[in-house]
C-alpha cells in the first residue's frame, strides 16, 4: 500500500522532476491570454480575445498592418491598383499560398480568388450560404457600413478580384487589414455544407495564417500548430499554446515562473516589479485611442476660442495621467497618437499654465470667470478608466481660474443620447480608433457631418479644417493625405474645440527570452516573428 | 422534506434575484460587445433589437420564466450558444474541484475537531481553533494568491494555474481531468505523468478553497464533540471501562457528526459556490465559477441567469438531500 502512496506524495509535492511543471521546451510558446475567444471567426466576433486568438494567429487577409504601426502592407493581396473615379479596387492575389491541412481538412487547391469571393460574401449577401451560419450577425462589417459601401466582389481570374464600391472611400484599404476581413478558405466551406456541419467552420478553423489550429479547451487552453507552407517568414517556434487565465497577477506569477513567455495586460500595480525583473521585459506603446474633454461650440462662453484656449491651458492632463491612468497613459496633444501616420506635434500646444488661463478669460470678457457644467463618463473606458475622479481633479483646476464647475452625470445610454442632441456643455469623451487611419479619428470626430450624425461631440464645424478632411478622404495618394492631416490638425490645434487629454497605453510582459516582438497600437500580437534565444 | 409550495416560492423568488439583480449593475451588454461604437445610436439600437432588451423589463422577465420552466435558458449573448451545452461543458472542472474540496475538508476538518474536543483547553485545542479561526476569515482571494506566491514562486513546488501541464494534450472525454488522464487514450501517450500532473494542479486549488469548509467543519466537529462527551452514556462507557479511542469512534463521534452533516452540508453547497467563482477564477480553472465571472463582466444575461438557477435548484436539492441523510443517520429520526 505503502509503495503506491509514496510516488503520489512525491509526485504531489513537486519531488519527481519528470511530472514537475518546468518552463516547456524551446519550440513551444505558451501566450498567457486573459478570456476565452466567442468564437474562433474574426468575421463574427468584436472582442480583442478573440482577435488574438484568431486573426494573427490562424488567418490572412488581402493587406495588413506593417510591424508596430497602422500603414498598410500587402499580404494575400501582391499588389492593387483603383481606379480613377476611386471606386474600383482590382487585388492581384499572391500565387502559392496554402491553407493549412490539419485533422479535419486536407486542401486540394491553393488559395485563390474563390477563397476573397466567399470570405466577403459572406458578410455582404444574405443568399450566400454560409451568411446565415453562426447567427448571421456581421457587426464588424455592418458597423463599418461595408454593406453599404461595397457594391460587389467580382472574380476577375483565379488570382485577381475586383472590388466595386458605391462611393470613393480612401480608408477602405485599411478597412480591408481589419480582422472581420480576414480570408477564409472557399473549399472548406463547401466540404462543410456537403457533410452537412456548416457550423464547424467558426468552431475548427481553416485560414492560411502563420499557425494551424489544434485544438481548443474552453476556458482553458488553445493549441496551434506552425504552418510549415507559410508563404511569408516561417513561424519559428513549432507550438503555440495560448494559457487562458483570467487574473493579471496569476499571468505575472507565470511569467515569473516561466511558465508562459508573453503575458497580456499586467496589473498597473504590478508594472514596476516587472521593470525591475530582469527575467522579463515589458513592452509598451501608445494604443489607438484618445481620451478628451468636449466643449460644446454652439454655446456660450465655449463658442469663444478664447474661453477654449483657456480651458485647455487650465487643464492639468499630467496629474490625470498620474491619478487617473495611475501613469498608464501619455499626455495628448492631437486627437489621434504619434504612432498614426500623418501625426505631427507641430501644432499649438496648451501646457499646463493657469496664469494664461486667467489672462485668456479675461481677454474673452469673462474676468471674474463663469460657471458651467462638465458631464463625466459613467463608465469605464480604456481612453478613461475613472471619469468621475478626473471630473473632480478638472473641477478644481478650473475653479483656480475662476470657472465653477458643477459635475453631473447619467446612465451611458442617456448620456450618449443627451450629447448627441447637443444638451451638454463640457463632457468627457473618447474614441478607440480600429483601422489605423487618420480618417476614422477626424472624420468621425470632428466633421460637419458628423455633427448631424451624432458623433461630433464638440459639434464643431469648420469649413477650412472641414475642407482639409474631405479632401483628404476623397485622395488615395498617402503623401497628399498626410499633408492635408498635418494641416487639419494644425487648424483643430487652434481652434481647440475638443481638449486631447491622453492616449492610453498598451502593455506586453515579455520573458527576456523571447526574440521579435513588436507591440502593435491596435492591442494585436503578431507571433510568426517569434523566436526564442538560446539558453 | 420541502413542501411543494415552499419549494415553488423559492424558485420563484431566485428567478426573480437571478433576473433582476445582475440588471442593477451599472453597464450593459450591447455598449461592451460594441465597444465605442456603441456611441452610434442606430447600431445599439439594431442589437438591443436583436438580443430583445428593448422590451419591457417584466416581459423580458415573463419571457424568461416561461422558457426557463421549459428547461431553455436561451442562448449566450457572447458566443450565440445555448446556456445548457455552456453549462455543461463545464460542470465536470467545478465537480472535481468540489469533490477534492469535500475529501480534504473532511479529512483534515473532523479530525482536527474531535482532537480539540477531546484535549479540551490544551495548547492543541487552542491552536486548532486559532487556526479554523484564521482558516475562516481569510479572504479566498488573498489565500490563493498567497499560497501561489508561497508554492508556486517561492518553494517551486506547484504550478501557478491551469489543470494540467500544458506538455500534455489530453482530448477531453468526461471532463474530471483524474478519469480522463486515466483512459488509454491518455496513458498509453504519457503513462501515468499526465494524470500526476493533473492531481499537483489540483491541489492549490483544493487548498484554497477548503480553508474556510475546514475550519468550519472543525469548529462545528469541536462543539458538537465537547457536547456529546459531556453526555451521561459516555460517562457510563469510560466507567464501564471502554477504551478511549473506541469510546470516541464509536460512540461519541457517531451522534457528534449529525448537526455537522446537516449545517456544515448546507454551508459547503453556499461556500463551496462563492468559494468555486474567486478560486476557479484566480487559478484559470475552467469552471462554472470562472465561466460566471467572465460573463457577469460581459454582462452575458442568459448564462447570468441560468447560472444563478441552477445553482438555486442545487441548494434546494442539498438542502433536501442532507435532510435525508440526517434521517438515515439519527436513529431517533427513523420512526
Amino acid at each position: 500500500m505503502n509503495k503506491k502512496i509514496a510516488p503520489l506524495l512525491a509526485a504531489l509535492l513537486g519531488a519527481a522532476p519528470q511530472l514537475s511543471h518546468a518552463a516547456p521546451a524551446d519550440d513551444t510558446l505558451v501566450y498567457c491570454s486573459e478570456g476565452s475567444p466567442e468564437s474562433l471567426n474574426p468575421q463574427i466576433t468584436l472582442s480583442g480575445t478573440a482577435r488574438n486568438a484568431t486573426t494573427t494567429t490562424l488567418y490572412d487577409r488581402l493587406v495588413d498592418f506593417a510591424p508596430g504601426g497602422s500603414r498598410v502592407a500587402p499580404a494575400l493581396a501582391e499588389s492593387w491598383t483603383v481606379s480613377a473615379d476611386q471606386k474600383t479596387y482590382v487585388f492581384k492575389l499572391r500565387r502559392g499560398v496554402k491553407f493549412h491541412k490539419t485533422a479535419f481538412f486536407t486542401p486540394s487547391r491553393d488559395f485563390n480568388a474563390d477563397d476573397v469571393l466567399f470570405s466577403f460574401n459572406r458578410q455582404l449577401k444574405a443568399d450566400h450560404p454560409f451568411h446565415a451560419v453562426g447567427g448571421g450577425n456581421y457587426q464588424y462589417f455592418q458597423g463599418m457600413g461595408m454593406d453599404k459601401l461595397i457594391a460587389s466582389v467580382g472574380k476577375i481570374d483565379d488570382y485577381s478580384v475586383r472590388i466595386v464600391l458605391t462611393r470613393p472611400e480612401a480608408p477602405f484599404l485599411t478597412d480591408l487589414a481589419m480582422p472581420f476581413m480576414s480570408i477564409l478558405s472557399a473549399e472548406y466551406g463547401g466540404r462543410l455544407q456537403k457533410a452537412g456541419r456548416p457550423a464547424d467552420i467558426d468552431i475548427l478553423p481553416v485560414g492560411t495564417g502563420p499557425y494551424a489550429f489544434s485544438s481548443y479547451l474552453k476556458d482553458s487552453t488553445i493549441r496551434y500548430a506552425a504552418n510549415p507552407q507559410y508563404w511569408g517568414a516561417k513561424p519559428k517556434i513549432r507550438n503555440l499554446v495560448f494559457a487562458i487565465t483570467p487574473d493579471a497577477s496569476v499571468r505575472l506569477q507565470k511569467m515569473k515562473k516561466g511558465e508562459c513567455q508573453i503575458a497580456v495586460s499586467p496589473s498597473p500595480a504590478d508594472l514596476q516589479i516587472i521593470r525591475d525583473n530582469r527575467q522579463l521585459r515589458l513592452s509598451e506603446q501608445d494604443s489607438m485611442n484618445i481620451g478628451y474633454l468636449a466643449m460644446n461650440v454652439e454655446k456660450p462662453p465655449f463658442n469663444n476660442v478664447l474661453v477654449r484656449r483657456a480651458v485647455a491651458y487650465a487643464l492639468n492632463k499630467q496629474a490625470y495621467v498620474n491619478a487617473v491612468y495611475l501613469g498608464n497613459a501619455k499626455v495628448a496633444i492631437n486627437p489621434y497618437p504619434p504612432t498614426m501616420w500623418s501625426y505631427t506635434d507641430k501644432v499649438q500646444t496648451y501646457g499646463y499654465d493657469p496664469v494664461k488661463a486667467r489672462a485668456l478669460l479675461a481677454q474673452a470678457g469673462y474676468a471674474k470667470g463663469f460657471s458651467t457644467t462638465l458631464w463625466t463618463l459613467p463608465v469605464s473606458r480604456p481612453y478613461n478608466p475613472n471619469g468621475r475622479k478626473m471630473g473632480e481633479m478638472m473641477q478644481a483646476d478650473l475653479a483656480k481660474v475662476g470657472i465653477k464647475v458643477e459635475l453631473a452625470t447619467f446612465d451611458w445610454a442617456t448620456y450618449l443620447d443627451k450629447v448627441k442632441r447637443g444638451e451638454h456643455q463640457m463632457v468627457q469623451l473618447g474614441w478607440s480608433g480600429d483601422n489605423g487611419d487618420p480618417d476614422n479619428f477626424l472624420y468621425t470626430l470632428l466633421s460637419c457631418d458628423s455633427v448631424t450624425r451624432g458623433s461630433n461631440n464638440s459639434r464643431y464645424c469648420q469649413p477650412t479644417f472641414n475642407k482639409l478632411i474631405s479632401d483628404a478622404r476623397r485622395t488615395d495618394d498617402a503623401k497628399v493625405r498626410s499633408k492635408l492631416y498635418q494641416q487639419a490638425l494644425q487648424q483643430l490645434s487652434k481652434d481647440e474645440p475638443i481638449i486631447p487629454i491622453a492616449h492610453s497605453k498598451v502593455y506586453r510582459v515579455l520573458s527576456a527570452r523571447v526574440n521579435g516582438f513588436v507591440v502593435n497600437p491596435f492591442d494585436m500580437d503578431y507571433f510568426a516573428p517569434l523566436s526564442y534565444q538560446n539558453r | 422534506m420541502i413542501k411543494l409550495g415552499t419549494l415553488l416560492c423559492t424558485l420563484l423568488g431566485i428567478t426573480l434575484i437571478a433576473f433582476f439583480v445582475i440588471r442593477l449593475a451599472p453597464g450593459n451588454p450591447v455598449l461592451l460587445m460594441i465597444g465605442e461604437r456603441g456611441a452610434d445610436p442606430r447600431q445599439y439600437q439594431e442589437a438591443l433589437h436583436r438580443l430583445s432588451l428593448d422590451r419591457p423589463l417584466f416581459e423580458q422577465y415573463l419571457g424568461f420564466v416561461g422558457r426557463a420552466s421549459g428547461g431553455d435558458f436561451g442562448s449566450s449573448i457572447v458566443s450565440g450558444r445555448s446556456v445548457q451545452t455552456e453549462l455543461l461543458a463545464r460542470w465536470p472542472a467545478t465537480i472535481e474541484l468540489g469533490v477534492a474540496v469535500i475529501l480534504l475538508s473532511l479529512l483534515v476538518g473532523v479530525p482536527a475537531g474531535v482532537i480539540a474536543a477531546i484535549r479540551r483547553r490544551s495548547v492543541v485545542d487552542k491552536l486548532i481553533t486559532v487556526g479554523s479561526l484564521i482558516g475562516y476569515s481569510m479572504p479566498v482571494f488573498w489565500l490563493g494568491l498567497v499560497l501561489i506566491l508561497v508554492f508556486s514562486e517561492m518553494l517551486g513546488l506547484t504550478p501557478v494555474s491551469g489543470r494540467l501541464d500544458i506538455a500534455f494534450d489530453i482530448r477531453p472525454a468526461t471532463g474530471f481531468m483524474l478519469i480522463d488522464t486515466l483512459l488509454p487514450e491518455a496513458t498509453a501517450r504519457y503513462g501515468l505523468d499526465a494524470f500526476f500532473s493533473a492531481l499537483h494542479h489540483l491541489l492549490l486549488p483544493t487548498l484554497t478553497m477548503a480553508a474556510t469548509p475546514i475550519a468550519v467543519f472543525a469548529r462545528m466537529t469541536r462543539a458538537s464533540m465537547s457536547e456529546v462527551l459531556g453526555e451521561d452514556y459516555i460517562r457510563t462507557a469510560r466507567a464501564k471501562g471502554l477504551a478511549a479511542l473506541r469510546i470516541i469512534w464509536l460512540h461519541a463521534l457517531r451522534n457528534a457528526l449529525l448537526p455537522v452533516i446537516t449545517v456544515g452540508g448546507l454551508f459547503f453547497v453556499s461556500s463551496a459556490i462563492a468559494g468555486a467563482i474567486l478560486t476557479e477564477t484566480i487559478f484559470g480553472w475552467p469552471g462554472v465559477g470562472s465561466y460566471i465571472v467572465n460573463s457577469v463582466y460581459a454582462r452575458d444575461y442568459p448564462v447570468i441567469q441560468g447560472s444563478i438557477l441552477l445553482i438555486g435548484v442545487l441548494v434546494i436539492l442539498t438542502n433536501a438531500g442532507v435532510d435525508l441523510l440526517y434521517r438515515v443517520a439519527n436513529p431517533r429520526m427513523r420512526v
